[in-house]
């Protein structure tokens, strides 16, 4: 590996790739061409195609028709292992490194040459002086779990560049990164693509990042190619427009000025551990105000969501109090309902519904065990949940075969509708909201952006924690930033900007 | 010779040579466990792999007159149980730990059933090397006369350990049982890592289980493991999955176990029963000690089912 010469970058080109699984056609006729030595953006909503195309090229599917063109010829691409030799790579979204091995030996276990016996002084020596030659390096010798998210990305990219891969798809690379991360490494890449070493092909959703590195854009919407062209030539606002379509999204709700200025969720020097017993946040102050939004930014992994377990009672505090209005608060059900305290967590399936229970079941979690559904607090009538149930699906718009499906049948933008229904239909005086619009459309995500500002405007004291500055940025009154457990800096967002907080976010790497 | 009175000396003699003693099916054991957890699975049934390794061992010893053949077959007798344990795992929706039980039922009660003809008979022991030749101190002798299993047990662990991290062969069983996607995506076959790991995994426990029928206590009786196979689970959550410490590991669980008899030595026989249990009770401790609630194993392969 340590002769590893400059080799022009691969370029291919999907003519008329289409995928159909049964019924659904994931994928119509799609033609992208991407240059060699380009940075290359694919935009498009979820469920748009994206996924299954990038799968198409890798090899993972095979393509119900078309074909893929690699560096002007045609190729079929049966797995995974005739990408390889093709040298096409692809960093996935969720990390593919072996947390317990080391970088150096998650690199030579990756090579399909790797001897049956490491001679590790020469292995060490050969990815050194292959570092030497990239623009980032990562520590070779501590186990992976170890390394900070951003220096998994770059070992990501590292070992597809250190496997002599020559075109990239990278999945959402930067949702894991800080701002300064992203822009070093997209700013690095783009060095590479420059000087003709690599071809790109990267999948987002930040128009921010294609203006800012991609040379050219394609965009997917239900499975068909909308449009593309050059970035230059191209506008962020047509970008959109091709992404959605004609689908009207919900104006957001103005924002009020927010009349009573008390606190009423105070967060007094919280103390939690994570999951290993190492501190995962450690003294937490903080107060949020009724009527205001206070957005709580930071890399995911930084003691976020442990202070939202610690706050919805799924983690034991260490030590530290919670006041809510003055009262101490337990995160138990009685104290829930008393001091009406809800809330949004992230993955919403997962986190705050029984996936196999109808969504009628799911709906009255909170309130099964209070009248009209249950007279005397243990005896349930499925009349009364199914009627509040058929009420809450019509006035969120919930679309559902009928209250007695199982939820986990929904799409995420109706499951999180439901849980939506459910938290936010009575009176909210705080509300924890954890990344809400995670992995959802365009539309569910100005829904539920716009139900938020409700809450807030309504008097509702909100605490958002969420991994997307942007959505920080345009929903939050005031921006506190977690780092290594604490939060490090506090400012109200009239007097802050986003390289301000991107610096803070990065503060204890 | 002449007996001479060691005094209070006795106990931490006996200790030790029961340490040794003792701790060697513990090592095999442990290290066959380590070897098939680190590649993702669990493997319960290694108290039957033993037990059944015992009796195997012991049956060979006695119709050939070689111990050490009897060790070999005890290995392979437990390499077919590892082999089972592995293809049914293979089998979609299988639970590991559930078929572990089964095979543990099944591997003693086969042990027993085919087991009662050599009860009686006496085979061969296996020899043991002799580092006491140069003191004339009757006890210091005996607690010097040393087994070679322990040995081999040694170099097996230190062995595992350098190729935990220097061969691929270590590298791919690590990541198989850290990561399987991953494994998957760089297209090798989990299954077949974790069934080379958990056939061998019971080649080592069959050798421990031979240990117990041909050299310590040295006879073939239904109840000659008393929970070893599975006090091994244990002494491999306690030295996290390092080979190294597991050897560490299976000396304080030997030593444990030889209190009750080096006290006996001395003629404390109070509490003797009491003394015996020591191992069962260090096992209650070290998991009340290493497992809470509130906390994931650390250094635990991520694909184990226990700790997912």
């Amino acid at each position: 590996m340590s002769e590893t010469t400059p080799l022009p970058a691969v370029g291919i080109e999907t003519v008329g790739m289409t995928k159909v699984f049964g019924s659904l056609r994931a994928l119509e006729d799609v033609s992208v061409k991407v240059r060699p030595g380009s940075f290359h953006a694919l935009l498009g909503e979820n469920g748009a195609g994206k996924s299954t195309l990038v799968k198409c090229i890798m090899g993972f599917y095979q393509p119900t028709r078309g074909s893929l063109i690699v560096d002007g010829s045609e190729q079929v691409v049966r797995n995974p292992r005739d990408a390889m030799r093709l040298k096409l790579g692809m960093v996935y979204q969720h990390f593919t490194l072996v947390p317990s091995l080391t970088a150096a030996e998650n690199l030579v276990i990756s090579r399909p040459d790797c001897p049956n016996v490491i001679d590790w002084a020469n292995e060490i020596a050969g990815i050194g002086a292959f570092f030497d030659k990239m623009p980032f390096k990562v520590p070779l010798r501590v186990p992976v779990s170890s390394l900070s998210a951003g220096e998994k990305q770059k070992l990501e990219i590292l070992k597809q560049l250190y496997l002599d891969r020559r075109f990239l798809i990278l999945d959402e690379p930067t949702s894991v990164l800080t701002p300064d991360e992203a822009d070093e490494i997209l700013g690095m890449l783009k060095g590479m693509t420059a000087a003709g070493e690599l071809t790109i092909l990267m999948i987002t959703h930040k128009f921010r990042e294609v203006n800012a590195y991609c040379d050219e854009v394609s965009v997917l919407r239900r499975g068909r190619f909308v449009g593309g062209g050059h970035v230059a030539e191209t506008s962020t606002q047509s970008m959109a427009h091709m992404m959605i379509g004609d689908t009207k999204l919900r104006e957001r709700s103005a924002r009020l000025k927010a009349g009573d200025d008390k606190t009423v969720l105070e967060l007094a020097a919280l103390y939690a551990v994570d999951d290993e017993g190492l501190p995962a946040i450690e003294s937490i102050d903080l107060k949020v105000h009724a009527g205001e939004i206070v957005g709580i930014a930071g890399v995911s992994g930084n003691g976020q969501s442990e202070l939202v377990e610690v706050l919805s009672g799924q983690r034991e505090l260490e030590d530290g109090r919670i006041f809510i209005r003055g009262q101490p608060f337990e995160p138990t059900r009685q104290h829930m309902d008393r001091f009406k305290v809800f809330g949004l967590p992230e993955e919403p399936l997962k986190n705050a519904t029984a996936p196999r229970l109808s969504v009628a079941e799911n709906m009255a979690l909170r309130s099964f065990d209070k009248p009209p559904i249950s007279k005397n607090g243990w005896w349930l009538s499925p009349g009364p949940m199914r009627d509040i149930a058929r009420d809450l699906i019509e006035r969120y718009r919930v679309k559902t075969p009928s209250p007695d499906t199982p939820i986990e049948n929904l799409s995420g933008g109706n499951v999180q509708r439901a849980v939506l229904a459910r938290e936010l239909s009575g009176e909210v005086e705080v509300l924890i909201v954890a990344n809400p619009c995670f992995g959802l459309d365009f539309a569910s995500v100005a829904e539920i952006r716009s139900q938020i500002i409700e809450q807030r405007n309504a008097g509702a004291a909100v605490l958002l924690v969420s991994e997307d500055l942007d959505e920080i940025l345009e929903l939050a009154d005031r921006v506190a930033v977690m780092s290594e457990g604490r939060i490090t800096y506090v400012s109200p967002i009239g007097d802050t900007n986003r390289a301000t907080i991107g610096h803070a976010m990065a503060g204890g790497h | 010779m002449a007996v001479t009175d060691l005094g209070l000396m006795t106990v931490p003699l006996a200790i030790f040579a029961g340490a040794i003693r003792v701790s060697t099916p513990f090592l095999f054991v442990s290290l066959g466990e380590c070897l098939t957890e680190k590649s993702g699975r669990i493997n319960l049934g290694l108290e039957g792999t033993l037990v059944f390794g015992a009796m195997s061992g012991y049956a060979t010893a006695y119709a050939t007159g070689w111990p050490w053949l009897g060790v070999l077959v005890a290995g392979l007798a437990g390499s077919v149980f590892g082999m089972i344990h592995g293809i049914i795992c293979k089998l979609p929706k299988v639970n590991d730990v559930a078929i572990g039980i089964a095979m543990m039922m099944f591997g003693t009660g086969i042990a027993f059933f085919l087991g009662k003809p050599f009860i009686q008979p006496q085979a061969p022991h296996l020899p043991a090397i002799d580092f006491g030749f140069w003191t004339s101190i009757p006890q210091l002798r005996v607690a010097l006369e040393i087994n070679p299993l322990f040995f081999v047990g040694i170099a097996v662990a230190i062995a595992m350990w350098w190729a935990f991290k220097n061969t691929r062969a270590g590298l791919i069983i690590r990541m198989t049982g850290d990561s399987a996607a991953t494994a998957k995506a760089m297209g090798y076959s989990v299954d077949l890592v974790r069934f080379l790991a958990t056939t061998a995994g019971g080649f080592l426990a069959g050798v421990g289980g031979s240990f117990l029928s041909l050299y310590y206590p040295g006879a073939w009786n239904e109840g000659l493991s008393s929970g070893q196979g599975l006090m091994a689970v244990a002494l491999v959550i306690f030295s996290r999955w390092n080979p190294l410490a597991c050897f560490g590991a299976a000396l304080l669980f030997g030593g444990a176990g030889a209190i009750g008899p080096a006290l006996q030595s001395i003629g404390i026989s109070q509490g003797y029963y009491f003394y015996n249990a020591a191992p069962y009770i260090l096992t209650l401790l070290i998991m009340i000690a290493s497992v809470s609630p509130k906390r994931s194993l650390r250094g635990a392969p991520g694909e184990l089912s226990i700790t997912k």
